[in-house]
């Protein structure tokens, strides 16, 4: 499993989320990049992560089932390669 | 505006990113917003006819009242042009307010106005890094981008960008229309980026506005697609960003797809705000057959967006039409709306500048058929003389003349009126309307209704001067 299961992340603080029928639009006010969501669910997550204490719980609460975890972290990995979530410093 | 019934079409589950924006999004992610029609340029291919200053103009509090609905709306950011942006005495009141609420700015310029102090308070927090700037170049060299451009613009152009160098202004953009002119100095304008601290970003010709008077000269050539091609995948194999705005995803059909959108993102994904609050459905349509509504008569920008009947139109599944079958359509998707549409060539039908011929050949046979008719513009803000800095394009007078010049100081306000109505006489009284070659200071005034020749060019505060 991947070790960013059990890592607090957070949404970065230059992302904007907005809302799409397919799911929903990230735009990095910092680097530009606007990356698409495509799933709802994936959406969930995202929006989750700083509140949760970890990614899992993250997608718990998402309701994503365990079998699905390992895909939503490599998700999860490519939208942190451009900065649109990062690692919860501040967190335990 | 005509509002759709309803939104026409579902939209199908689990239908791929392409097929999700083709059935449109709830807010356009590239959003267009000619602040002015005002220019101290004319360049001769100016896709929007820009010039003087339209005395509907929004004023500041309009300005800032769309920037909170884009606020609202969540679009991202917006990409300002003109027209020159900065010649509006409000420009940097307004940047600074979209960038406080949450709407990045970029802009483009033809450098003009930006003085060692702007380029300063660009560089500075209070625009949080959330500005762009595109400084427009169409010639590496002076020689290049002067014919197009105009006398001193190519100068212009390299002031700004060393000051904005000087300013510590990162990443500025060096933004180069294609043309036949300029596709063989491709090296030389990456060199001019690098010169600067900058990024390249290319963007194809389009034959709108003024652009349809000069496209047949201007476009580049078949060979000088390939090589535009063949030089942008090198670059992007090589891991160097150039942008290119999307722009050229009809050259997808030479094989494999640039990066970026493949689809025409008219109307879906893109659209254009005027500086009277028209809305059109993509930068390069500025014509009433595009124009889905007015922001301030159809009850704002998102009621535009999402509910005119034209967009609607637009996001339902198109047919292709004759380019279904050809074996690239899902590569091209038929190529760009405008272009076609400016050429004279039927929308379901291939681009003009289709990479396998079938533009030329469409082309062809309609100009054969004597059927080319290249539809005439709904608004033109082109001034009304020609002033210094008009590029001289002489190889543009296709008119033949009917009669020796009339002189400039021919007192006689029928100087030059040809009562048999010959070709020669439609230019009006300037002799050297021509070469921008529909916008005789007299003849075109219906268009616009405020730009008689004499009498009421005072009342647009532009250039008289009959």
């Amino acid at each position: 499993m991947d070790a960013l299961l059990g890592e607090p992340w957070t949404l970065s603080p230059s992302v904007a989320l907005r809302p799409e029928p397919f799911g929903a639009l990230a735009y990095h006010f910092g680097n530009r990049k606007l990356t698409f969501l495509k799933r709802p669910e994936l959406v969930a997550v995202v929006r989750g992560l700083g509140a949760a204490p970890d990614v899992r719980g993250a997608l718990e609460a998402a309701g994503i089932p365990a079998s699905q975890h390992a895909a939503y972290a490599s998700a999860l990995r490519g939208l942190a390669a451009t900065d649109m979530i990062r690692p919860r410093k501040d967190a335990a | 505006m005509t509002i759709a019934p309803e939104r026409p079409t579902q939209r199908p589950q689990n239908a791929s990113l392409v097929q999700q924006f083709e059935y449109g999004l709830d807010a356009p992610i590239c959003l267009t917003w000619e602040l002015t029609y005002a220019c101290n340029l004319e360049c001769a291919h100016c896709l929007s006819s820009s010039g003087r200053r339209d005395p509907r103009e929004l004023s500041t509090e309009q300005c800032k009242a769309v920037i909170d609905e884009l606020q609202r709306m969540q679009v991202f950011y917006v990409n300002i042009g003109g027209g020159e942006p900065t010649i509006r005495p409000d420009f940097w009141e307004l940047l600074e307010y979209a960038v406080n609420h949450q709407v990045g700015v970029k802009f483009s310029t033809n450098g003009v106005r930006i003085t060692p102090e702007k380029a300063a308070f660009l560089a500075s927090p209070a625009c949080h890094g959330y500005v762009d700037v595109q400084v427009s170049l169409d010639g590496a060299t002076a020689e290049v981008n002067d014919y197009v451009r105009g006398p001193g613009s190519y100068d212009t152009a390299l002031r700004a960008l060393a000051n904005l160098k000087d300013a510590g202004f990162e990443d500025a953009k060096i933004s180069v229309v294609c043309t036949r002119q300029n596709i063989g100095q491709l090296d030389e304008f990456k060199a001019l980026a690098d010169q600067y601290g900058a990024t390249l970003r290319l963007t194809r010709l389009r034959p709108s506005g003024r652009g349809a008077d000069v496209w047949d000269e201007l476009h580049p050539l078949p060979e000088q697609q390939r090589e535009l091609y063949d030089w942008l995948m090198k670059h992007t194999a090589e891991g160097e960003e150039v942008l290119t705005g999307d722009s050229f995803f009809h050259l997808a059909a030479f094989g494999e797809s640039l990066p970026g959108l493949n689809l025409c993102g008219a109307g879906r994904v893109v659209c254009l705000i005027d500086p009277v609050g028209d809305v059109y459905a993509c930068p390069f349509a500025i014509h009433d057959n595009f124009l889905a509504g007015n922001l301030l008569s159809d009850g704002g920008f998102q009621r535009v967006w999402q509910t005119s009947a034209l967009f609607n139109e637009l996001r339902a599944p198109q047919t292709g039409g004759a380019c279904a079958k050809c074996e690239f359509f899902d590569s091209c998707r038929g190529g760009c709306m405008a272009a076609k549409f400016f050429t004279g060539l039927p929308l379901d039908g291939p681009d003009p500048e289709c990479v396998q011929g079938y533009g030329e050949q469409a082309l062809d046979q309609l100009g054969m058929a004597g059927d080319r008719a290249i539809p005439s513009a709904s608004q033109d803000h082109s001034k009304a003389n020609p002033t210094r800095n008009q590029p001289v394009m002489l190889t543009l007078l296709t008119d033949r003349p009917s009669g020796p010049p009339v002189s400039a100081c021919a007192e006689s306000p029928l100087a030059s009126f040809d009562p048999g109505g010959s070709v020669g006489s439609r230019d009006g009284c300037c002799a050297t309307s021509s070469t921008t070659g529909a916008d005789g200071c007299c003849a075109t005034s219906s268009t616009t209704g405020a730009d008689g020749c004499c009498a009421t060019s005072s009342t647009t505060g532009a250039d008289g001067g009959c």
